[in-house]
């Protein structure tokens, strides 16, 4: 009896490579990598037999396997630099075809009652590299300044260490916590508190506009400003290919542009493209 | 002639029973050599994975044992990754230490009220309430201290850092208060009323009776308990997690935020490149953090078996 039931499951289970298109790998970016993974599940659920794989290990990783040729798609949270531009057309005769697909942009988060309203990339760093340490320097009240921040498995702790801190290290006291989610309740539980995290997720606590500098006005993250690049902390991500998608691949890219993959992009707490 | 065909019968029943009885033992010891089993290998693999650490020079160019003490910065990703262990370290014996003064002696008096002052009907309610505590989840103590506790410990103590090293160690005392009431309990409730009653009988109080006779003869059981609930309070995770902060800062104050070893662990582990360098490193805290638990409870063990033996020596 068992017998018979493992028959047809043993050949469903051989046969399933057959029936199923050529599988589609994208691999790149660490930020993106959950983003991806999210597009590739609701994608393949939609799609019964095609196979979407997603791997990170830095947008570096993926351009390079993307010039070796071992990755159908790239994902980037950097623009490809000219000599990895040259080295594709060298193989492949082309440039590379790339196709922004959603944009990151990050909050810093006060708590409600902080009189400090906007803050310069460069005192940002100050404070979470531990050289400002009291609300008065940056125009608050006399009070120490509690940072919060996020684990260093996450995207956002290496957006942040990478365009805000400029590589260097954190200040030791940074309080690190699970989630954005977290922070942001920290952070409205506390009256010194600061954090940074997704835009989407400030409830019960207030958005920082952020200057590029001394001269350029404040700017709060609103979708406008993280789509017209004027919000400071905000990046498009990108998807590469070597050449125009075509076939299954054209039908997931078209996919994840539509408003169903860029609905899946704000859920994991990016900005849709438009 | 009509005898042997029912012994040979019962013969045949017997025997069958026997084989039965056989075939369960083997699957008792398969149980019970398969938990070992298991057990070991999961040390194994603990140990495997952190043995870069010591023997891949690749490995040690990035995090080795002598790197650990040469930085107090815990900052394993980045351009120059830094492993400094020592703000780990004292962070975890903050948190214990913590957890520890306040646990034990609210779990020893209780014990002793319980086991030597409280009527039946009041130790009744007393134990199973206090044993209750025990099968609150992790989490939900660590949520508890991260929305309610920290607030209250904030007012109270004016702390600057909302999430800090009394936050994290009051509710992990909290977490290990059951294992440490239990134990005592159960000890103190095992020394033989003769004791007591020869005490009493030579004119000493119930409270004399209690300090100087019943928890010295008890005391290896408490001693274990103790040492149970130290183990549980380092290897605990998820209460440090949520209650702590979990920044790594070096100090000694216990108002400032603080990250413990298990944390760290269940904090890095998901998204760290398998075989890294960083990765070697967690494995390391594991096994480290193993260690440290094995031994403490091997001693727990000494301690029981030593106070069976005084009981029932006497």
């Amino acid at each position: 009896m068992k017998r018979l039931l493992l028959a047809p499951l043993a050949v469903a289970v051989l046969a399933a490579p057959v029936l199923a298109g050529k599988p589609i790998t994208v691999k790149g970016s660490d930020t993106m990598v959950i983003l991806g993974q999210r597009w590739a599940e609701k994608y393949m659920n939609q799609n019964r037999g095609q196979i979407v794989t997603v791997t990170g290990g830095g947008s570096g990783t993926g351009i390079a396997a993307l010039i070796n040729g071992t990755t159908d798609i790239c994902q980037s949270s950097r623009s490809m630099k000219q000599e990895e531009r040259l080295k594709l057309r060298d193989r492949y005769q082309t440039m590379g075809v790339e196709i922004p697909v959603a944009k990151d942009g990050l909050a810093v988060y006060v708590h409600a009652g902080n009189p400090v309203k906007s803050i310069t990339v460069e005192q940002l760093r100050g404070v979470y590299m531990g050289s400002i340490t009291n609300w008065k320097d940056l125009g608050g009240g006399d009070a120490t300044i509690i940072l919060y921040g996020r684990e260093n498995s996450s995207g956002t702790y290496g957006f942040f260490k990478e365009h805000v801190l400029q590589n260097r290290d954190f200040s030791a006291r940074v309080q690190t916590l699970p989630g954005t989610g977290a922070v942001v309740n920290a952070v409205a539980r506390d009256l010194n508190g600061i954090g940074y995290g997704g835009a989407a997720y400030a409830k019960g606590v207030r958005n920082v506009a952020i200057a590029k500098d001394e001269k350029a006005p404040a700017v709060m993250p609103t979708a406008e400003a993280v789509q017209d690049g004027s919000y400071p902390l905000a990046r498009p991500l990108f998807f590469y290919l070597r050449k125009p998608p075509a076939g299954d691949t054209k039908k997931f890219v078209d996919w994840v542009l539509s408003a169903e993959g860029q609905r899946l992009a704000v859920e994991v707490g990016y900005f849709p493209l438009n | 002639m009509t005898v042997t065909p029912l012994t040979s019968r019962r013969n045949a029943a017997r025997a069958r029973l026997r084989a039965r009885e056989g075939v369960i033992e083997l699957l008792l010891r398969a149980c019970a050599f398969g938990a070992v089993a298991g057990l070991v290998l999961i040390v194994l693999f603990v140990f495997k994975e952190a043995w870069p650490i010591v023997a891949d020079p690749e490995v040690q160019k990035e995090s080795s044992l002598r790197g650990y003490f040469a930085t107090p910065l815990w900052q394993p990703v980045g351009a120059v990754p830094k492993y400094g262990l020592m703000p780990l370290l004292t962070g975890t014996l903050k948190v214990v230490l913590i957890a520890l003064v306040f646990a034990v002696p609210l779990a020893v008096l209780a014990a002793v009220y319980s086991a030597e002052f409280a009527p039946a009907r009041v130790r009744e309610t007393l134990k199973p309430v206090i044993e209750l505590l025990a099968g609150i989840p992790s989490v939900v103590m660590g949520f508890f201290a991260l929305m309610v506790l920290a607030s209250w410990l904030q007012a109270l103590t004016g702390a600057a850092m909302r999430l800090n090293a009394l936050t994290a160690g009051i509710a992990l005392g909290l977490g290990i208060l059951p294992t440490i009431f239990t134990v005592s309990e159960d000890a103190l409730r095992s020394v033989p009323r003769s004791f007591r009653e020869a005490s009493l009988g030579l004119g000493a109080t119930p409270w004399q009776t209690a300090w100087h006779v019943s928890l010295p003869a008890a005391s290896a059981g408490v001693a274990a308990g103790c040492l149970l609930g130290l183990a549980r309070a380092v290897g605990e995770t998820m209460i440090v997690l949520m209650a702590s902060g979990n920044a790594a800062i070096h100090s000694a104050s216990p108002f400032d935020s603080v990250r413990t070893l298990a944390a760290s662990i269940a904090a890095e582990l998901a998204e760290v490149v398998v075989g890294s360098p960083h990765y070697a490193t967690l494995f390391f805290l594991g096994a480290l953090l193993f260690s440290v638990t094995f031994v403490i409870n091997l001693v727990a063990g000494l301690f029981v078996g030593r106070l069976r033996k005084r009981l029932a020596g006497t």
